[in-house]
């Protein structure tokens, strides 16, 4: 670390890349695929069907099914479909047995248009990736801690990133095929340049949405301990009354998703909650799509009189500060984003997941090629290669077999929902154990193939096992199914060819292993800066 | 640099350490100081104060990181980080005294 600024940085990104790299790369991954969660629930129970949208029809079914299975219940949630999510949300809590306790909590998928219950398949679906890539499925708060740490490792990352590399828009211009390490390294700055403003984004966004949890200290010296003051400043919510105990008719809500549009700024509704419904003190909060705008708001609502209909809150408009952290917060979650943009999301999570990958097998590589003629290699090696293995190769195997495992788990299996995500860390250990067993090359090879052919068959294990095949979803215009077929079938088809490349590149070189490493030792070494 | 870590002497190896925890733990104070000093000082109200507070302090987080390994000697990173969190709890200091706060 003597050699100077720029080496100083280089070596920071080298290490902050290498200790994290692993986890950062799962956490890119099933972020991804956290942008397409309603398409990917959609395809996990492909029983709900897709319905013309009409919110207020909607809310009627919705209203009248409640009223039927849960008069009493203290509140009610109810969240209409839209566009990516087809079926009625429908959720109550039943009032505790006994004071203190919580009460039973039930929720129900009706269908939008006959407002009969759908009889779905136990799932998380998209739920998963999205929730295990800021909780790891470690208990809270560590995994939320662990997750935010590895986002602060990564913008470090990022700046000593942009800091090594000097000649940023002469190199993304010079990309040299069939160098071997070369290549990966021109490769991964060319995706690390290229989405750069993105990866820049989704990191300091991420820091943000934690950033109460994590960079406590000023809401300590502000509010002390009393916490719920600071988020009461921040997201101002109407008090709601108390249950007067006096029995009286909820009117049909329907018209009020109107009025609250109005109050909202022409915005569309996604969800409505009832307190206390049937009670002279009932009231109904009607909330915004979070797909309306950028700015991610938690409870930007209006509450109405749940009898009378009167407006008693609307939430104000949010001072800057808010307004901006919210803006971080939607840029990361893309609510807002319509189906090309979210492609784009897609693409570019992609991008920086390919980026963080290139970077783990440069470090690797790199260090080999001084190996190579005893062919021996030390054990720190062997480690990083076997942790490369099973956390890229293996993590896209794993997601493969989640999605099979939610067409080949018996309908009626106990704990169906955590037998998929059982299967998914069951494959992830799997592969572990593979790599550990085989030759990096092999391992490498193997754990493509099957995870390309695991990819490719997803529709035709989908026409096998639901009625939702390509054939009948793309003649009706499902693209929420028929585009995660197709998906799977690309992905399967770019791991094949990675499992392609894999197995030729091993075969040759062997070959030219020994003439570069004598050759070409020192523009080996600049490489990487 | 750790296939040469056999080659590399024991001071070499706890400097780096060194500057490790001052990067994470130190670097960490800084940015929970800033953090604090922007929200006594800034003319806002204080739920705003304290977002801006904390929004910003992941930037200050970042350049004390980066002057860890980018200084010259292990010491002077601590120092480099001590210096401006003395500085920095002086300041909110004030602001308590001068009853901002």
């Amino acid at each position: 670390m003597k050699e100077g600024f720029r080496q100083a940085m280089a070596w920071l990104h080298t290490w902050t890349g290498l200790v994290f790299g692993w986890l950062l790369f799962a956490i890119f991954l099933t972020g991804t695929l956290a942008y397409f969660k309603d398409e990917i629930n959609h395809w996990m129970q492909p029983e709900i069907p897709s319905r013309p949208l009409d919110a207020a029809a909607s809310l009627t079914l919705a209203q009248t099914y409640l009223q039927q299975r849960a008069p009493d219940a203290p509140s009610w949630q109810i969240t209409l479909p839209d566009a990516r999510d087809p079926g009625i949300s429908v959720s109550w809590q039943q009032a505790p047995a006994r004071p203190g306790e919580r009460g039973r909590f039930t929720e129900k998928i009706l269908d939008a248009q006959t407002g009969a219950e759908v009889p779905v398949r136990k799932s998380f679906g998209g739920e998963f990736f999205y929730r295990f890539h800021f909780q790891l499925q470690m208990p809270y708060p560590w995994g939320r801690w662990l997750a935010t740490s590895a986002a602060m490792v990564m913008f470090i990352a990022l700046i000593t990133g942009i800091i090594t590399h000097k000649k940023i828009f002469k190199d993304f211009f010079t990309f040299r095929p069939r160098k071997g390490q070369r290549s990966w390294l021109d490769g991964h700055n060319a995706v690390g340049v290229l989405v750069l403003p993105f990866h820049l984004m989704i990191t300091y966004s991420s820091l943000v949405i934690f950033m109460a949890m994590v960079m406590p200290a000023s809401l300590l010296v502000s509010y002390g301990s009393d916490r719920s003051a600071f988020y009461d400043e921040v997201f101002p919510e109407a008090p709601t009354p108390e249950r007067a105990g006096i029995p009286a008719t909820l009117p049909a809500m329907a018209p009020l998703l109107a009025r609250a549009s109005e109050q909202l700024g022409g915005g569309n509704v996604a969800r409505v909650t009832v307190i206390n419904p049937g009670d002279a003190n009932a009231s109904v909060q009607v909330a915004r799509a979070s797909s309306d705008r950028i700015t991610y708001e938690y409870g930007n609502d209006v509450t109405f009189n749940g009898v009378s209909g009167q407006i008693l809150d609307a939430t104000p408009a949010k001072p800057l500060p808010m307004a901006i952290a919210g803006s971080f917060y939607g840029l990361h979650i893309g609510h807002f984003a319509g189906p090309v943009l979210r492609w784009l999301y897609f693409i570019c999570g992609l991008a920086g997941t390919a980026m963080i990958g290139t970077g783990l097998v440069i470090w690797l590589g790199k260090r080999q090629l001084k190996h190579a003629k005893t062919g021996v290699m030390p054990f720190e090696l062997r480690l990083v290669e076997v942790l490369n293995i099973a956390s890229m190769a293996g993590l896209i195997g794993a997601v493969a077999a989640f999605f099979w495992a939610n067409r080949l788990l018996p309908l009626s299996l106990d704990g169906r929902a955590n037998w998929e995500v059982n299967t998914f860390f069951i494959a992830w250990t799997l592969s572990l154990v593979h790599a550990l067993l085989r030759p990096g090359r092999k391992a490498w090879v193997e754990q493509l193939t099957l995870a390309a052919l695991l990819f490719t068959t997803v529709p035709l294990l989908n026409a096998l096992t639901t009625a939702h095949h390509l054939g009948v979803t793309l003649a009706q215009k499902d693209w929420a199914l028929a585009g995660f077929d197709l998906t799977c079938l690309a992905a399967g088809l770019l791991l094949a060819w990675a499992a392609w490349k894999m197995q030729r590149a091993a075969h040759t070189v062997r070959v030219e292993k020994t003439r570069r490493e004598t050759t070409r030792p020192i523009t080996l070494e600049q490489g990487t800066r | 640099m750790k296939a040469k870590l056999a080659a590399l002497p024991m001071s070499y190896r706890l400097a780096v350490t060194s500057r490790v925890l001052a990067a994470v733990f130190g670097g960490y104070l800084v940015a929970a100081l800033a953090s604090v000093t922007l929200t006594l000082w800034l003319p806002l109200n204080r739920a705003e104060a304290v977002v801006t507070g904390m929004t910003v302090s992941f930037l200050v987080y970042l350049v004390a990181v980066l002057w860890c390994f980018a200084c010259r000697t292990a010491w002077s990173a601590w120092v480099g980080l001590l210096v401006p969190s003395v500085i920095l709890a002086t300041v909110s200091g004030a602001a308590r005294g001068l009853g901002l706060a």
